[in-house]
């Protein structure tokens, strides 16, 4: 019998493809965004919302990641900017690999900020590394206080989490207050923003911070 | 349900290595997960399941060993288990944790002939 000694990560492969993504993104300038949340909690809202509020100030483009529907990605081609469709045919989450492909349909010398939709799941998209800059996940109110105890790890490799549907506050038990310091007990780092996607409220410091990114990244990348 | 495709990945390095080893039969797999991952133990098992009808795995039992999670204080460089996921620092109070273990997901060894 023998003993083989291996230590090998599983997700080495997707690692290693998310590094080049990365480099690619580096070498462009171009921040990249990971759009992550359990289904129905509002991320293509809040994508069309971000789209209405940042398409006359700088160059955007989507992904989409839809286990079978094109629903979403025709929502945004109606705000007339690039997007591309990824159907991962059953899989609940998108890898580096399926990404990779997808950033030849764009033309990436003519984007300052590309986001990427993930498929609506709060487990399985946080273990995937797809070569983005930042991580935002999305959390609706009426999905319960008790999403970021359940789900840490979408919480803890997020940068930003949206707090969405607050206008249905008076109607629920959610106490925002508590979420946002169980939020800040898994990753003090997080940047919250609260919003209103029906309403469209809230939205200017989120995409402040978004705009303040992705000129960040333009000159990192322009002095190296 | 991401463990599907976790395993396809395992599968993938055991084949690659058991080919280089010239290992023909994997009788044992040791896999670490860590508890800060979002692998479930019992559906990487089921779907370690699907890949028995291969002769290399025909015969393989996988085995996980948990990583519990444990923080590392930036500030006070205090080592400490972290429970229900709450970065705070039971020595000084700060946030400002990194995490030391718990986000591991790697094949350790495996063994056949």
């Amino acid at each position: 019998m023998v003993k083989v000694r291996m230590a090998t990560p599983v997700l080495q492969q997707n690692d290693e493809v998310a590094r080049e993504n990365r480099e690619l993104f580096r070498k462009k300038g171009l921040f990249v965004l990971n759009l992550m949340s359990s289904p129905g909690s509002g991320k293509t809202s809040i994508l069309e919302r971000t789209i209405a509020k940042l398409s006359n100030r700088l160059k955007l483009g989507v992904i989409e990641g839809d286990i079978y529907t094109t629903k979403d990605a025709e929502r945004i081609e109606k705000f007339g900017i690039p997007v591309v469709q990824i159907n991962t045919a059953g899989a609940c989450h998108l890898d580096a690999r399926m990404v990779q492909p997808a950033l030849e349909d764009l033309d990436l010398n003519d984007l300052d900020l590309l986001i990427v939709e993930n498929v609506g799941n709060l487990v399985c998209p946080a273990e995937f590394d797809l070569g983005e800059d930042a991580r935002a996940a999305v959390l609706s109110i009426t999905e319960g206080n008790d999403k970021p105890a359940k789900y840490p790890l979408v919480f803890r490799e997020s940068q930003v989490v949206l707090i969405n549907k607050i206008d249905l506050l008076p109607h629920t038990d959610c106490d925002i207050e508590q979420l946002e310091k169980d939020l800040k007990l898994i990753n003090h780092q997080l940047k919250i923003f609260r919003v209103s996607a029906r309403l469209n409220q809230g939205f200017e410091p989120w995409v402040q911070w978004l705009e303040e990114q992705v000129n960040l990244k333009k000159k990192l990348s322009a002095s190296q | 349900m991401h463990e599907l495709s976790l395993m396809m990945g395992i599968v993938d390095q055991l084949r690659k290595s058991a080919a280089e080893n010239n290992i023909k039969k994997i009788s044992k797999v040791m896999l670490v997960v860590g508890d800060m991952t979002m692998a479930v133990p019992d559906a990487l098992q089921f779907a370690f399941e699907t890949f028995k009808e291969e002769e290399l795995f025909q015969d393989a039992v996988l085995e996980i060993r948990k990583e519990p999670v444990r923080g590392e204080c930036k500030d006070c460089h205090h080592n400490f288990g972290v429970e229900d996921f709450a970065f705070v620092c039971p020595n000084c109070s700060s946030l400002n944790v990194r995490i030391a273990s718990g986000r591991e997901l790697y094949i350790d060894y495996y063994e056949g002939d």
